[in-house]
């Protein structure tokens, strides 16, 4: 276990490293001011002295290392400031809304994960006949639009037109029960999944594909075992890493594509929380949800690596 | 060497050049101006003055659309440009003087895509003035990561052939080898990405519009159109879906043809595509 | 004797689909009509060159084919049913346990996530022909015939914890555990070291002998499959060409093409006595690579005469190609110099001047990536005229042809992209390159070792050609004897960084041999029967066994 240990040690500090190095960008990024922060929340008609006092209380006049300095300290105590807009507690919005968000990207990642496992497995099956070209076309039509396109058609068809389903998220209630909860985000979970699995599919294609070209499932065919054997107690085993480590990769869609649906659909999460406070140019919530974002993303793509780390058999069993 | 090429390359291509002609001669086929109130109504239904009707505030929807179309175009084009050039020329740089070079190069790369595009941009729009040049500027910079790690890893995978060795020893300069050996041997798998890169800009540029972020009114590309109409939709009124439905099959068009160069290319002339 | 022979093949025609880029899929016939018999307990020796179809044939054997290709026609007998009309549940009963199959490459044969045990008694347990026990027995003592290390606890490791000649042998234990009738050996030995093939090869030919298996035999080179088959059939194009015993196509072959392959190699050579001045100098020479801490290469001290050819031969890991990047500059080393034409040449290439680089040229082994795939034979040609001696316009079209004739190719060629040429044809292209600089000595990297037989053969009585019209030299590096006898004046041995062996061709040929050397003659299989048996009874070092 000696190396798969090392190794291990080595991806998670360095993912940590990551995370310090974007927040510094988040910060760098957000705090080379065209304006005055001060001006913007008091207004033209404010004094001199009640602008220097605001200030003052920011801490905008102290030096930008200080300043990133408590503002990390912050994000570590788990005290992400107050919105500048609207002087709530961002801690606060942010507990609601992430759970919310949370929970609509799980439900869609529970459906759009097997789906994409599955559809690969048919794709790799009936290669190059009907289904695998029709997959592939309609997988094709689908990454080719933006989410926020998807999302519309399918409000204005099954919302709308149809009636099949509320077209927008806004009365969604998190103390409602879990069925009713379910129902208005019936729509956003579906264009949500849509947008997920296309992506996935025609990764988790490649990757059993080229399991399958492999020189040793030749020597099982040649063997006499059926084909549902080769693919079960040779195919599999090998598979698993690659199909774990492609769907972490586009768990990662998901973080991008929340942001956009949740507008689309008036839902209260993560999403429209930081569209709404880009445009209001509210920096303390851009950053704390920036810095969340970005989290979230690199520890996908760190699970990723570790599965394969963890699961390369050259590493488990040295030499 | 007969040349088929398949329907759906065709089709591709057919669109591609119809989309980009109407572009270009946007100010000639728009039937009015993109800014002008033509109806008293809003959203009117389609009709043989206005062809797709008009949209919120009673302007024709053809011609806002039309102009959205050359707005958005202009936009993806510029932002690919400068994210293919700046890339393209790193990433090669990277790739023939490895060394700390290559490693500054890489690892400042996998730092800016370590935070997914659209968070980052929505980070530095909120404190940019959104102008056209800032949005192409932010689009192409954060894209051009991409395109140095395949500009990159196709240049690593020239500089290794024996043939760019055999140019070192015959005492061939830097600029000969990386324009006349490794150049060449590169174009076909940058030139499909480049069409992959044009549509990801269509996307990116159509999405930060519709979130409020992008071209401003009463300019609109193709994804403020449909922000304009967006609440039309909650109502019955399709409005919002004829410039979503654009966006969508623009870039199906251009994946076709990309998809057709790169099936090609890569079969061609030592298979080194 | 028996009456009905394990294995009856009647008109085999194999036929694959093809994709031609830019145009539709077509269908191409690449086995037409092939007859061949064997009876239980005999070996069938299957050889010819690259594209003859003898895997496909092998293959075919278990109603197998690989990739696009498809079993189109004839009849196919094994133990006295036709398997080609066989559905698929009979031919999967057929294989694993009447025929079985050793690939190529068994490091890419043997799943990476299993242990190696499970997979040699996979096909046996399957096809009920033993319980686990047995079958786990059986393959232990398979390890200990074929001379594994630790035969009885080598089943528990995994494939990439053991070398590849040990692999390799346990692939041929995986064929023989479930006690096939028939085994079809698909180049087993061709992707390994030099050594250890002699080595794989004798534990095959022993295992066969013991369990009495038949066996079909497929490789290209005609001296190896002369010491294990009785029988041999030489495949030209999907075409039977000879089909005889052993003795008969070795000893008195009737075609023309076998004749060819049996006296490959057989290339004659003047020994050239060495002049007053080397041309090339490589005095005390040791380097390593950056970020490593150990020496490539240590001490070398070799010599070439203007002329000559000096080949310098070794095992992958004996230093021999780092030596020809010292020499070009591109290693610079650690200590010691090279002299060539009586001027120290400066460590590091970039600091060499023009005429330096122009009188030292290097052909590569793989003429696909020696060659810049958009650029037209012309221009490949071409450019060292430009670049070395300014020549243009129709001087330079003239000296290309002139050269284009020299190498033997002709008219029409310089048009032509590499992609459109044989193997043999582009490594004359860029011999021709080389050429085109008029340079003093020439660095032959491997040059015929990735090329058939026959080909190869072709290439090196053009190199002997132009050595006398030209008057140059040639470092040649190779791992293959036969080669080296074939051209050298002199020769080196080199074994893990140092020179073993140094002199003249018939000083280093001659006994006593020290141990390196002697194990590396005797790798190299004669075209005589017998020979395996004699090499094995001398053999004092253990191969490594890569």
């Amino acid at each position: 276990m000696g190396p798969i240990a090392k190794l291990l040690a080595q991806r998670i500090s360095l993912g940590l490293l990551l995370l310090l190095l974007v927040s510094i960008v988040i910060f760098v990024g957000t705090s080379i001011l065209p304006g005055d922060v001060a001006q913007q929340i008091l207004g033209q008609s404010a004094t001199p002295e009640a602008l220097a006092n605001l200030r003052e209380e920011l801490g905008v006049n102290d030096p930008p290392v200080t300043r990133y300095l408590n503002w990390l300290g912050g994000l570590l105590t788990g005290d992400l400031g107050t919105a500048l807009t609207s002087g709530q507690s961002i801690n606060e919005a942010i507990g609601r809304r992430l759970s919310n968000t949370l929970f609509l990207a799980v439900c869609a990642a529970v459906i759009a994960v097997p789906l994409a496992i599955f559809l690969g497995l048919l794709a790799v099956r009936y290669q190059e006949r009907w289904p695998d070209k029709a997959i592939s076309a309609s997988t094709l039509t689908t990454i080719s639009m933006p989410e926020f396109v998807i999302g519309y058609i399918m409000m204005f068809i099954f919302g709308v037109q149809l009636r099949w389903f509320s077209p927008t998220a806004v009365g969604y209630r998190p103390e409602a029960d879990f069925f009713t909860r379910l129902e208005s985000i019936a729509l956003p979970v579906i264009v949500l999944t849509l947008v997920v699995l296309a992506h996935m599919m025609r990764m988790t294609r490649a990757a059993i594909l080229n399991v399958m070209q492999s020189a040793y499932i030749e020597t099982a065919e040649l063997k006499g075992m059926s084909t549902f054997s080769v693919i079960r107690k040779h195919a599999f085993p090998n598979a698993v890493a690659p199909i774990v480590n492609v769907v972490m990769l586009n768990l990662a869609y998901l973080v991008v594509g929340v942001v956009v649906v949740e507008v689309v659909f008036v839902y209260p999460g993560m999403g429209q929380y930081l569209v709404d406070h880009v445009t209001k140019r509210d920096l303390p919530v851009v950053q704390a949800c920036g810095i969340i974002f970005a989290a979230i993303y690199i520890g996908l793509n760190l699970v990723a690596d570790v599965v394969s780390i963890v699961t390369n058999p050259r590493l488990r069993h040295p030499k | 060497m007969s040349i088929r090429i398949p329907l759906a390359a065709l089709l591709g291509l057919f669109f591609t050049g119809l989309f980009f002609l109407v572009a270009v001669f946007a100010p000639l086929l728009a039937p009015y101006g993109y800014d002008e109130v033509v109806s008293s109504g809003f959203w009117d239904p389609s009709s043989s003055e206005y062809w797709l009707g008009t949209d919120g505030i009673g302007r024709d929807l053809l011609s806002r659309i039309i102009y959205g179309l050359r707005t958005t175009i202009w936009i993806a084009t510029l932002a690919t440009l400068l994210s293919f050039t700046t890339g393209s020329v790193l990433g090669f740089l990277a790739a023939v003087m490895g060394g700390w070079v290559d490693q500054a190069l890489s690892r400042f790369v996998d730092l800016i895509m370590s935070i997914p595009s659209l968070i980052f941009a929505l980070v530095i729009l909120s404190i940019t003035p959104i102008t056209i040049t800032v949005l192409i500027l932010v689009m192409g910079f954060l894209d051009s990561t991409r395109v140095y790690r395949l500009a990159r890893a196709v240049a690593v995978d020239i500089t290794v052939m024996d043939y760019v060795e055999a140019a070192k020893l015959r005492g061939e300069k830097y600029i000969w080898i990386i324009f006349r050996e490794i150049l060449p041997n590169a174009l076909s798998p940058l030139v499909a990405e480049m069409g992959l890169r044009f549509i990801f800009m269509v996307l990116f540029i159509s999405t930060l519009s519709f979130l409020g972020l992008g071209i401003q009114p009463p300019q609109a590309d193709l994804g403020g159109i449909v922000r304009e109409n967006a609440e039309g939709l909650t109502y019955g009124i399709g409005a919002a879906l004829y410039p979503a439905i654009t966006i969508a099959l623009l870039a199906i068009s251009v994946n076709l043809v990309a998809d057709w160069v790169l099936a090609r290319t890569t079969s061609l002339k030592g298979g080194r595509g | 004797m028996t009456d009905t022979p394990l294995l009856k093949v009647r008109n085999l025609k194999i036929g694959a689909t093809v994709y031609p880029p830019g145009e539709r899929p077509q269908e191409i016939e690449i086995v037409h009509g092939v007859d061949f018999e064997l009876e239980g307990g005999k070996v069938l020796g299957l050889i010819g060159e690259s594209g003859a179809g003898k895997s496909t044939i092998g293959l075919a054997t278990m109603a197998y084919g690989r990739g696009g290709v498809e079993l189109t026609g004839g009849e196919v007998w094994v133990n006295g049913r036709d398997i080609l009309q066989s559905g698929l549940r009979d031919v999967r009963r057929l294989r694993g346990a009447e025929v079985t199959y050793v690939s190529q490459s068994a490091a890419a044969s043997f799943n990476p996530a299993k242990k190696i045990m499970e997979q040699v008694t996979e096909a046996a347990i399957l096809q009920k022909k033993f319980s686990k026990k047995e079958a786990e027995a059986r393959a232990v003592e398979l390890f200990r015939k074929l001379g594994l290390p630790d035969p009885e606890n080598i089943g528990n490791r995994y494939p990439h914890q053991v070398s590849g000649g040990q692999l390799q042998r346990c692939m041929t234990a995986l064929a023989l555990c479930p006690q096939p009738d028939l085994v079809v050996f698909d180049e087993p030995t061709t992707a390994l070291d030099v050594t250890t093939q002699i080595d794989v090869l004798a534990a095959i030919k022993e295992a066969i002998r013991d369990t009495g298996v038949a066996a079909l035999y497929i490789t290209h080179d005609l001296a190896v499959v002369a010491q294990v088959s009785d029988q041999i059939m030489v495949l030209k194009m999907g075409e039977m060409v000879e089909y005889g015993s052993t003795d008969q196509i070795i000893n008195n072959p009737q075609e023309e093409y076998t004749q060819a392959l049996v006296s490959v190699r057989s290339i004659r050579h003047e020994e050239k006595v060495p002049t007053e001045n080397p041309l090339l100098r490589v005095e005390q020479i040791t380097a390593r690579y950056r970020g490593t801490n150990f020496d490539v290469l240590k001490n070398v001290n070799v010599e070439l005469h203007p002329g000559q050819t000096l080949a310098v031969v070794g095992e992958s890991g004996s230093g021999k190609s780092t030596l020809a990047r010292v020499i070009t500059g591109l290693l610079p080393p650690r200590d010691g110099q090279i002299v060539f034409d009586g001027r120290t040449l400066t460590p590091e290439l970039a600091t060499r001047s023009l005429e330096d680089l122009r009188e030292l040229q290097m052909i590569y082994q793989m003429a696909d990536t020696a060659m810049n795939p958009r650029q037209t034979v012309g221009t490949i040609i071409g450019r060292p005229l430009e670049f070395y001696f300014g020549l243009k316009g129709r001087k330079k079209q003239e000296r290309i042809q002139e050269l284009l004739d020299e190498i033997e190719l002709g008219e029409g060629f310089q048009d032509r992209y590499p992609a459109e040429l044989s193997g043999g044809q582009k490594q004359r292209v860029c011999i021709a390159r080389a050429l085109a600089a008029k340079p003093k000595l020439i660095i032959c990297d491997e040059v015929t070792s990735a090329l058939d037989p026959l080909v190869a053969d072709g290439i090196l009585k053009l190199l002997l050609k132009l050595q006398k019209i030209e008057d140059v030299s040639y470092l040649f590096i190779t791992h293959d004897l036969a080669t080296v006898k074939a051209i050298a004046d002199s020769i080196a041995v080199m074994y893990q960084g140092e020179v073993v062996r140094y002199g003249s061709k018939s000083e280093v040929l001659a006994p006593p041999f020290d141990d390196y050397t002697d194990l590396l003659l005797s790798s190299v299989p004669e075209m005589k029967l017998g020979w395996l048996e004699e090499v094995l009874a001398h053999r004092k070092m253990e191969s490594a066994g890569h």
